[in-house]
């Protein structure tokens, strides 16, 4: 997208439209799911926002009834006078409002290509808790090898090509921020995923140290745990699946 | 005129159908490289232009570039088919989205096992007909204006289209209850580029045959 004048000032509008709207409001189950990656680039862009659990299918139903979701999913986030749906249609916003979103198109273009990456990836976990005890067991090896041979080399060659800080535009962007949110996602389920990937190290120590990044990171934060029993039993009943 | 991107993929449309239609309507000229042997795959994973050992693969302006959405972003904030500003590619965005969703049940549908192939079809007319496209007539309905976001043609004008065309394949009179969406369907036909683009010889792909399915499946 071209920075030009107009953008500028349609920016400025879009800020201060949200200073009157208050801060963004976003509606999801009281777990990761979808909606963490949401959570993250508006921690790390140092944005404050509240959160509406789903934890009954009433809520849900008034939801729909009220047509406050466009496609009758969620995630749903109340931002800038808009009711957002669809993950990415929520991410892409964020970043660009925030400077996120690199200096140019081919930047973006560059950007697109990594979230999408990491996107693939923290698909794999996100969804890890709901199989069997013997599918987990593949889905895990499944977690591994595609983190170890497919998305990491991409990211750490791309932190070897230029050796800057950040893996486009040598400023912060979602594409770090995402990085970042998936390389821990990993660790959790393997704990020595990053043992041959020393820029990527390297990379999670810098960026983990980020003020807004940091403060995410500490207990207390609106950062969600893994989904739990309680987590998938909350979905079923809202979403009334057997 | 010289060809302005280069495709790689099987002869089929898969994730590579609606990069086809954004390229025809933006007026890119583009060449498209088929495989169709899982070896073939293989030799371009390993030549190391694969940025996640994954197609598409649209090499375009010094770049191979790949993931869909990736690609599709690119083209359409190049050829001005993204909005005038944040909040129209944000309702863009949105719509787009759901389209793939859309797209993506489509796909994977002769994929389905035989006896799951009935049971399948009605849930994707469902989801048709009872999430996306009631949503899809509500904005046509509520701006009044020919296009989906902000009067003028975006790359929304163009997915929304496809998908419904493709769920015309599976039940030609799933527009029955949207008067809007087809008033919206046959302008946007009548783009020329579009028009064009609709005609036998264009580069757009058809369904894929039922017999050539186990052979798509072994290359991936």
């Amino acid at each position: 997208m071209e920075f030009t004048e107009l953008e500028s000032s349609l920016r400025e509008q879009a800020i201060r439209s949200s200073l009157m709207a208050g801060k963004p409001k976003l509606y999801y189950f009281n777990g990761r799911g979808r909606m963490e990656s949401i959570r993250w680039l508006l921690a790390a862009a140092g944005i404050e926002f509240v959160e509406e659990f789903l934890e009954t299918r009433e809520q849900y139903e008034k939801l729909l009834q009220d047509g406050a979701l466009l496609f009758q999913q969620v995630p749903m986030v109340e931002i800038d006078g808009m009711k957002m749906v669809q993950t990415r249609a929520i991410l892409g916003y964020i970043a660009a409002k925030h400077n996120l979103y690199g200096k140019d198109l081919k930047e973006r273009a560059l950007i697109d290509m990594y979230v999408e990456g990491t996107r693939d990836l923290i698909d794999l976990i996100r969804v890890h808790h709901k199989f069997s005890p013997e599918e987990q067991e593949k889905n895990l090896a499944l977690i591994n090898e595609r983190a170890t041979a497919r998305y990491f080399p991409v990211y750490e060659k791309v932190l070897k090509d230029h050796g800057t800080e950040f893996l486009v535009g040598n400023q912060l962007t979602w594409a770090d921020v995402q990085l970042i949110e998936a390389i821990l996602m990993v660790e959790e389920k393997v704990s020595t995923v990053l043992s041959k990937f020393p820029l990527l190290q390297d990379f999670k120590t810098r960026i983990c140290n980020i003020p807004t990044i940091k403060k995410f990171l500490q207990p207390g934060s609106q950062r969600k745990p893994p989904p739990d029993e309680s987590y998938v039993v909350t979905a079923n009943r809202v979403f009334n699946r057997k | 005129m010289s060809v302005k991107a280069k495709l790689h993929y099987f002869n089929g449309r898969g994730r590579m159908e609606t990069i086809r239609w954004l390229l025809a309507v933006a007026g890119v000229e583009f060449e498209e490289y088929f495989f169709e042997t899982r070896e073939e795959l293989i030799k371009l994973q390993q030549s190391g232009v694969l940025l996640f050992q994954q197609v598409p693969l649209v090499e375009i302006d010094g770049m191979n570039m790949v993931q869909t959405r990736a690609i599709l972003n690119y083209i359409a904030a190049k050829h001005n088919l993204y909005g005038k500003h944040l909040k129209e590619r944000a309702l863009i965005d949105m719509y787009v989205e759901a389209t793939m969703d859309l797209n993506d049940l489509v796909m994977c549908h002769p994929m389905q096992p035989p006896e799951g192939r009935e049971k399948n079809l009605a849930l994707i007319v469902d989801k048709a007909t009872n999430r996306y496209f009631p949503a899809y007539e509500k904005v046509l309905k509520d701006h009044g204006q020919d296009y989906l976001v902000g009067n003028q043609f975006s790359r929304a004008d163009v997915q929304v289209p496809e998908t419904i065309l493709m769920m015309e394949e599976m039940k030609p009179d799933i527009l029955a209850k949207f008067p809007l969406l087809q008033g919206f369907k046959a302008r946007i036909s009548n783009n020329p580029t579009i028009k064009k683009f609709l005609q036998p010889g264009s580069q757009r792909k058809s369904e894929i045959e039922e017999k050539m399915i186990p052979q798509v499946m072994k290359i991936f």
